[in-house]
């Protein structure tokens, strides 16, 4: 098995799986074209992140940082659960595989996500936030898309890579493909 | 734990006799090349022939058309470009299938960057080539029809003696990729009408690392492994002897049981199909009828099949998945978008495939581990509504 001792126990006992009911906030990343799907519901209470659960369709990789990124976000001041990042969540996993930690490792994504939809509903938008996100479901999303094994923006949205067939991504597609339209 | 080895098409375990012949050859000190004009040498050359006609008989040819190669792959490789370099004068278009193993299709698409043409044909929904297709993409400067007998992913059998009566007719070279079928169904190249077949030992309880390669003594082929008289100037190289005494061996013991064998596996896969009646929301792929007996793929809606896979060898069952996840390129599976499988089903694919060693309780555990899984990994799952 390619994974490490840390990603087999959280698959193989996730912790906080499930759904809040009316969370404060809800985050989703992926689709599952890709493979990868999470839904991260969050209780807020005095700025702190009270509750945390995930739903998760995904290879092993996937629910591992699923379950790893609520551990860590559990309990914590917002602005701190904003500091997670996929990076952090992937190393106290004790690493992932390379070709794992473009595709599965989500997690925080879906964290930040839930967070900014929480501060949306607090100032009133209510859920129109959610139309507003930097990620979006593919069949919605008009502009960019990001293979991040050719390391290029793809001008239109495709699950795989229309130049090596593998997935593409959603989540970083615009930050990403503004760096590569940079470069040029 | 007695791990329940749910994943043949990747290798079956030796057959116990299938040791014993290897371990047999050992101990006489088995180490004379077939090469050698010498009396070590001739000893050699009789075991090497004697396996040559036990493959031979198995697919009801003449021993002098089964080629020695090292594996299922090596033999599609030969076969394809043996082809592609002897009848380049003649023309160099190819006709092949949407769902063909990657060791066809690549040396397929190495062609194609090379001048070649290729036509590759589509499937149905149950993977099923239609012989009417073949024939309308032979052209006359078409050399060779690659189309494999059965699919290693779905199990379904392709109408092979349909289409080798039209490469006949028209003059066309055929190669079928009998890897996985071969040992399992019976096989007669004649009536197949075959002119290449590729063969692995390691699908009917051979060892793996040793494949063959039918040659009709119809068709001139390039070597692809060249420079050495062995094989009849058709794949030099030193003979791996330890392989072709089990692939011999193997060979025999496929033809005399395979009765008794299919009968067992049949029987596997009604236990399979009733057990997977009684889960929700599995579709099953490949021909309902047509299809190899020994193998059942189907697509679990709502989970992805790496963490199946993973689940169920954490319970001592080992299967495999076509899950885009697990495929190590993160790609999805070609055979099931052929067949028309969206690209979430897809994902939540695994395959179960069996052999003689595996009893109704075996695949009764197995799924008592699946539905278990599935289970749990459903209740995880942002998908699936739970009602």
């Amino acid at each position: 098995m390619q994974y490490s001792d840390v990603v087999m126990d959280h698959f193989k006992s996730p912790r906080n799986v499930g759904k809040i009911e009316n969370p404060d906030g809800t985050g989703e990343v992926g689709n599952p074209i890709c493979g990868d799907m999470m839904t991260i519901t969050i209780k807020v209470k005095d700025d702190r992140i009270d509750d945390i659960k995930f739903n998760t369709f995904g290879c092993g990789a996937a629910i591992a940082v699923s379950s790893m990124v609520t551990e860590m976000a559990k309990g914590k001041k917002l602005e701190e659960a904003m500091k997670i990042t996929n990076m952090t969540v992937a190393e106290s996993l004790g690493g992932l595989p390379k070709n794992k930690l473009h595709c599965s490792n989500l997690g925080a994504d879906a964290l930040h996500k839930a967070i900014t939809d929480y501060y949306a509903r607090k100032e009133g938008k209510g859920r129109e936030a959610k139309d507003t996100e930097k990620v979006e479901h593919i069949g919605k999303r008009k502009g960019k898309c990001y293979c991040p094994y050719c390391e290029t923006g793809l001008p239109e949205p495709t699950p795989l890579c229309t130049r090596c067939g593998k997935p593409t991504l959603q989540s970083i597609a615009d930050s990403a493909t503004t760096k590569g339209a940079k470069k040029k | 734990m007695k791990v329940i080895y749910l994943d043949h098409i990747s290798g079956n375990p030796l057959h116990p006799q299938v040791k014993e012949a290897i371990i047999d050859y050992i101990k006489k000190d088995g180490f004379g090349n077939p090469v050698s004009q010498h009396s070590i040498g001739d000893a050699a050359t009789e075991i090497l022939e004697d396996a040559r006609v036990k493959v031979a008989q198995l697919i009801n040819s003449e021993p002098q058309e089964i080629v020695f190669t090292s594996c299922g792959t090596e033999s599609n490789n030969h076969a394809i470009k043996g082809v592609a370099f002897a009848k380049a004068k003649k023309g160099k278009h190819i006709i092949t299938s949407n769902i063909e193993h990657q060791s066809v299709a690549r040396p397929l698409r190495m062609l194609s960057q090379m001048g070649y043409n290729v036509t590759s044909v589509s499937v149905d929904k149950y993977g099923m080539v239609d012989p009417s297709d073949v024939e309308k993409a032979i052209r006359d400067d078409t050399i060779l029809i690659s189309i494999m007998h059965a699919n290693n992913e779905i199990g379904t059998i392709e109408p092979i003696a349909e289409i080798g009566k039209i490469a006949k007719a028209r003059g066309v070279i055929f190669h079928t990729d009998a890897v996985v079928s071969c040992g399992n169904i019976p096989i007669n190249v004649n009536e197949m009408g075959v002119d290449l077949m590729s063969i692995a030992a390691n699908q009917f309880y051979g060892p793996p690392g040793i494949g063959a390669l039918y040659i009709s003594q119809k068709v001139k082929i390039l070597p692809l492994i060249d420079g050495g008289v062995q094989e009849s100037n058709r794949r030099a190289g030193t003979p791996n002897m330890l392989g072709i005494v089990g692939m011999g061996k193997a060979a025999e013991l496929a033809r005399a049981e395979m009765p008794q064998r299919t009968e067992h596996l049949l029987k596997l896969k009604k236990t399979i199909m009733d057990r997977l009646g009684t889960i929700d929301e599995i579709v099953v792929n490949g021909h309902p009828e047509k299809s190899l007996p020994g193998l059942v793929s189907f697509s679990v809606s709502y989970i992805e099949g790496e963490s199946m896979m993973m689940m169920l060898d954490e319970e001592g069952v080992s299967i495999s998945t076509r899950s885009a996840c697990a495929s190590g390129s993160l790609r999805t599976s070609h055979v099931l978008i052929a067949t028309g499988t969206d690209h979430a089903t897809a994902q939540g694919t695994l395959v179960f495939s069996y052999g003689i060693d595996i009893t109704v309780e075996d695949i009764d555990k197995a799924f008592e581990a699946l539905r278990k899984s599935v289970a749990f990994l459903r209740n995880m799952s942002p998908l699936y509504k739970k009602e």
